[in-house]
């Protein structure tokens, strides 16, 4: 139901245009994204692929807040995020980021942690945000560590957690920058459909940065694909695999397809960022 | 000895104080049960029976140098036999013993110098040092004069902080507060330095306002830092509180060990450092106990990691 609701309002339609970012950190301009647009409809799940240190990170900073534009607009629902203007973007729960490394406090509970956004908000008392933060955990099968802290429980877990304190807050927008890249293939798995779930119960509008591509194609409406420094759309992929999908998917024919075509189109990317020698970048 | 040895292969492992209730699940001893298995398993190890035999080496090192042997110089020193005669003596030889109140006026004196002082330069060096840590504006304004500041000896405070501050006590407390509180802010700053910036990143997120991220991101994150240098702070500040008693005072330990080698008493005076050893390895230890305390995720993170 909830689902239905936010496709057909289509609340959290992201609207990249002309983007720019030059960087110059010593006095030497560095071009990381360049004329780069995308549309994401409210709803949908949006994979970014591409090479390592291809400036994916630094749009979804733009989105989020963390860093100016230099040129082109974002907008959100039609709202200017960020634009000529207005390079800066304001920070805001209507748009939550989930953290490469994981940033969860590590001095507080986990219940606190997911509790914290509501409050600082005063969307809820505090007594009201506990309480639905220990439900949601609950829901995301953490009820029994609520009062554990991030350090003791495991990466897995962590991160689930990471996205009920960015859900609790009800976002437009999630963005998530490589969320399961350091863990197990066995773990991820577990990551992946946790998220399909949440995502077929919220249908919130997911803005998803990673490289793994079978990640990509099994979770994603669309795949876009980036080329190297700087980061331009090279290529857009429709996954057509109806949901809900189960790990099952990932042996079928159209996956294995699809993984196909977004394997030649990234690999070739992959090869000129390794010939340009680039650095990895986190 | 042999018995720790044995005991670390393993064969003590089946002795552990956990019971089995009625439906067989084993619970984990709790309270005066877990002190008697933790304080048996402490026994049972090596360490305690190294150390012990550490000190009596030490002593014992000392003892034939000072009294056994009475190598040339050290002759001149009271050995461990001489300073526990004293010690303990109802009626002291040299003057002072645990049952004379001199010796307790002077710890006394010395405690509440040091209290007073450490309290000061935490009161102020922990919240500067934070501020400075959050604020680009105050950092600018602040740190190049206490970085000049701070390299200074605190011995080469001792004329001004006679000239400005009337008495004995002003001084002495002037100068343990001020190498206290450079300690103090320096380790704040640096902790909100060492805050990773995604914590900042997601408290923006989340919709805090600047305030919400101070408290919840900037004092909690840099807590670490800052009880890391509340203990050398309490260090420095006895430091520097004995230096400025034996230079500018009327009591306290380190009065009483300038007093001693005036007059050539020389056991009072080793009382004295002997003490000044345990009350400040005590004051640490209350600082660290706290921080523990205050930091529960922190220990429990780090127990985690094997720590």
């Amino acid at each position: 139901m909830t689902k239905e609701k936010h496709r057909n309002s289509g609340l959290g339609a992201l609207s990249i245009k002309n983007v720019t970012k030059v960087y110059d950190p010593e006095g030497v301009n560095v071009l990381a994204v360049d004329d780069c647009s995308m549309e994401i409809a409210g709803g949908e799940v949006c994979m970014i692929v591409g090479p390592s240190g291809c400036g994916k990170t630094t749009l979804l900073n733009a989105i989020a807040g963390f860093h100016s534009v230099t040129e082109g607009s974002i907008h959100l629902d039609g709202d200017l995020l960020c634009g000529p203007s207005k390079p800066l973007a304001d920070q805001g729960a209507d748009r939550m980021v989930v953290f490469q490394h994981g940033a969860l406090f590590p001095w507080k509970t986990l219940q606190e942690n997911v509790a914290y956004g509501p409050m600082v908000q005063k969307v809820l008392a505090p007594r009201e945000a506990m309480d639905k933060a220990s439900t949601m955990l609950a829901e995301a099968g953490l009820g029994s560590f609520l009062t554990k802290y991030p350090g003791e429980v495991s990466s897995g877990m962590a991160r689930r957690a990471e996205i009920v304190r960015a859900l609790i807050n009800d976002p437009k927008v999630l963005l998530l920058d490589e969320p399961y890249r350091a863990m197990d293939a066995l773990t991820k798995q577990i990551m992946h459909e946790s998220l399909l779930e949440t995502y077929d119960r919220t249908g919130v509008t997911i803005f998803f940065i990673t490289h793994d591509l079978e990640e990509a194609i099994f979770l994603g409406d669309k795949v876009h694909i980036v080329t190297t420094r700087p980061c331009q759309l090279k290529k857009t992929v429709e996954v057509k695999i109806p949901r809900p999908r189960s790990y099952e998917t990932q042996s079928s024919e159209a996956f294995r397809k699809l993984l196909e075509e977004v394997s030649d189109a990234v690999h070739e990317e992959a090869v000129k960022a390794f010939q340009a020698g680039e650095r990895e970048m986190a | 000895m042999a018995m720790g040895i044995a005991l670390r292969m393993g064969i003590d492992m089946s002795a552990n104080s956990s019971t089995t209730n009625q439906n067989g699940k084993i619970i984990a001893p709790q309270g005066f049960d877990l002190f008697v298995y933790k304080t048996k398993k402490y026994l049972g190890q090596l360490d305690p029976y190294l150390t012990l035999m550490g000190i009596g080496l030490w002593l014992f090192a000392y003892w034939v140098l000072c009294e056994g042997l009475q190598i040339w110089r050290f002759d001149k020193l009271p050995g461990p036999v001489a300073i526990s005669k004293d010690w303990f003596a109802v009626d002291p030889f040299q003057g002072i013993s645990i049952f004379t109140q001199e010796y307790y006026d002077h710890i006394i004196v010395s405690c509440r110098r040091i209290l007073i002082a450490f309290g000061i330069a935490t009161a102020f060096g922990v919240p500067l040092g934070l501020f400075m840590g959050w604020s680009r504006t105050i950092r600018d304004y602040i740190f190049p004069i206490i970085e000049v500041l701070r390299p200074i000896p605190i011995l080469a405070w001792v004329p001004l902080s006679i000239l400005l501050l009337p008495g004995f006590e002003g001084p002495v407390l002037f100068l343990a507060t001020l190498a206290s509180f450079f300690v103090t802010t320096l380790n704040a700053m640096l902790g909100v330095d060492s805050i990773d910036e995604e914590y900042f990143r997601a408290a923006g997120c989340l919709g805090s306002s600047r305030w919400d991220v101070f408290k919840n991101v900037v004092v909690p994150g840099a807590l670490p830092f800052i009880f890391t240098g509340l203990q050398i702070s309490i260090g420095v500040a006895w430091f520097s509180l004995v230096a400025a008693e034996m230079v500018s005072g009327d009591l306290g330990l380190g009065y009483l060990i300038v007093d001693a080698y005036m007059n050539n008493v020389t056991v009072p005076m080793v009382i004295a450092m002997i003490t000044l050893g345990f009350i400040g390895y005590f004051s640490s230890a209350m600082v660290r106990m706290l921080g523990n305390k205050l930091m529960a995720w922190h220990v429990k993170e780090l127990s985690q990691q094997g720590r």
